[in-house]
């Protein structure tokens, strides 16, 4: 019997090849997370005037592992009428769901190796962004049941903020989504990133869909103007408010591995991935071999994905926060119809293609 | 209706019109305000390592000062703590033994002297009332301590440094503003 299962030919460094990837974009992630909060205060201070952290190394670059650490040396309090179980899940499943998104998005295309061939993504499953769609929505358990879980009036308002938002904001985002399959014709990421190396970027053909992606991602995210889920001045910090400790770190860094994760997967879907701008990818792959060029797209992504952050941050330190009526009246009567708009033209654009007409 | 002063303006109460309900003109405007400020001349002096230059009367902490030979310039009169509103200085005469000439300058000094800096009010009387130009108040301020106790200032804290054996510390103690 044992013979048998060990004759399946099965690729057994294909594991240990995707656990070294997972370790490497799970430490990546949280290391760009720790850096978005140094980078987040900076770019604060520098739009308000100010010098922003500068006394833990130069430029205040420790920082971070100065905030890390506070975080962990803090008392950890479970308040008694809550919930423990689901106190505890709470952070830990908004944790999950933030790094899980990673594992759908093509970091690069691939690595020539130990004379093997590796992709620079974990899984290239052809429904990818029906994946990344799953899982996002997911990441609103994680304020659902933190702030039910805490037992604490504000703490489930700013839940239940939260839940109605992001489903609203789901909607929106989901159509403009299905306007630009209608051009790609695949779910995969990473088909949609090779038909972007040779054609035009989707931002080109989808700039009103990419709009509403980004408003959307900002929402999704909960980051100002939409961070009405922990209004500070109304909702005392909303569903983190019981949270103390580690626990409250990681909901705060959930926060910017979302921030990340989505700045990569808007730069995958309509600004190329990891495509180099201005580079034609097989001829220079031919030219300085395929490890150089993989390394270069790496670079370029995370370009791209430093930019978004900076926008994140940018948009965060000029736009008041929405009110909720009017948070509600932008996702249903603006961007819903909006999206809705994007998508019948481009479904008629498309078929008019498809019947040879040329424009 | 009149208006009450000539600054008074109508608000304007017109519907907006499409562009500007579109709100993405405005948000781009707000952004490129923003976007200027981070290259704007930061106004923030790093404190520590840098201050700022004080006006020329400014009054911080008080110096007991020494005369051009080292020698203590107080004779405890008391004028200093009659003229303390917030009855912040105490001292305790002393009268100079031969063989201290070199230590005191009169034949009475104070053998104690405490300044209260949580009393003080740092209003300068003292150094007005002070007829031996003994006390006068210096540049240095913000003082930090653990208790309340650290904050009675003594001889060994209020005493300027000797300036003939320490003349680098004595001038930087002194600061650029000391009545000789």
């Amino acid at each position: 019997m044992y013979s048998t299962l060990l004759s399946i030919n099965f690729d057994w460094l294909l594991l240990i090849e995707k656990a070294v990837l997972i370790a490497i974009i799970i430490s990546v992630s949280l290391l760009v997370a720790m850096y978005e909060t140094w980078g987040e205060r900076k770019v604060a201070a520098f739009m308000q005037d100010r010098r922003g952290p500068n006394r833990a190394g130069p430029g205040g670059l420790f920082q971070p592992l100065a905030d890390g650490l506070k975080l962990f040396a803090k008392e950890e309090i479970i308040p008694n009428s809550s919930n423990r179980f689901l106190f505890v899940l709470g952070p830990g499943l908004a944790m999950l769901t933030a790094m899980m998104t990673s594992a759908v998005v093509p970091w690069g295309s691939h690595f020539d190796l130990f004379g093997r061939h590796i992709s620079l993504q974990i899984a290239d499953i052809n429904i990818g962004i029906l994946y990344i769609f799953g899982v996002v929505s997911m990441g609103v358990y994680g304020i659902m049941i933190g702030g039910w879980a805490s037992n604490n009036k504000f703490s489930l308002l700013a839940a239940i903020r939260g839940a109605s938002q992001i489903i609203s904001y789901e909607l929106a985002m989901g159509i403009s989504i299905i306007a630009l399959l209608m051009i790609t014709g695949s779910l995969s990421l990473k088909t949609i990133v090779e038909q972007q190396q040779t054609g035009h970027y989707y931002v080109l053909l989808q700039p009103l869909g990419f709009l509403i992606f980004l408003i959307c991602a900002f929402a999704e995210c909960n980051r100002t103007p939409f961070d009405l889920s922990e209004a500070e001045n109304e909702l005392n910090f909303g569903y983190h408010q019981e949270y103390s400790s580690m626990k409250l770190g990681f909901y705060l860094f959930a926060e910017y591995v979302n921030m990340f994760i989505s700045s990569a997967v808007m730069a995958t879907l309509y600004w190329g991935g990891y495509d180099v701008p201005f580079l034609n990818d097989a001829t220079f792959g031919q030219a300085h071999g395929q490890n150089l060029l993989a390394t270069l797209q790496v670079v370029s992504l995370f370009v791209k994905i430093v930019a978004f952050i900076f926008f994140f941050m940018w948009v965060r330190w000029t736009i008041p926060r929405f009110r909720y009526d009017q948070l509600m009246k932008l996702g249903w009567k603006v961007l819903i119809p909006l999206a809705l708009f994007n998508m019948l033209v481009t479904g008629f654009l498309v078929l008019l293609k498809q019947n040879h007409w040329h424009f | 209706m009149q208006p009450l002063t000539s600054r008074a303006r109508a608000v304007e109460r017109k519907p907006m019109t499409m562009w500007e309900r579109m709100y993405l003109p405005a948000i781009a405007k707000g952004m490129s305000i923003t976007f200027s400020h981070m290259f704007k001349k930061k106004p923030t002096v790093n404190y520590p390592e840098k201050t700022r230059p004080f006006s020329p009367v400014f009054r911080g902490l008080h110096v007991l000062n020494r005369d051009e030979q080292g020698r203590e310039r107080c004779t405890a009169c008391g004028l200093c703590a009659v003229a303390c509103p917030a009855e912040a200085i105490t001292m305790e005469g002393a009268e100079r033994l031969p063989g201290e000439e070199n230590l005191y300058r009169e034949e009475k000094y104070a053998a104690k002297y405490e300044i209260n800096m949580l009393r003080c009010i740092f209003c300068g009387l003292c150094e007005e009332a002070c007829p031996k130009d003994a006390i006068y108040l210096s540049e240095t301020f913000a003082p930090a301590n653990y208790t309340r106790k650290g904050f009675i200032y003594g001889k060994e804290e209020l005493l300027i440094p000797n300036p003939v054996t320490e003349p680098e510390e004595f001038a930087k103690a002194q600061g650029g503003r000391v009545k000789q």
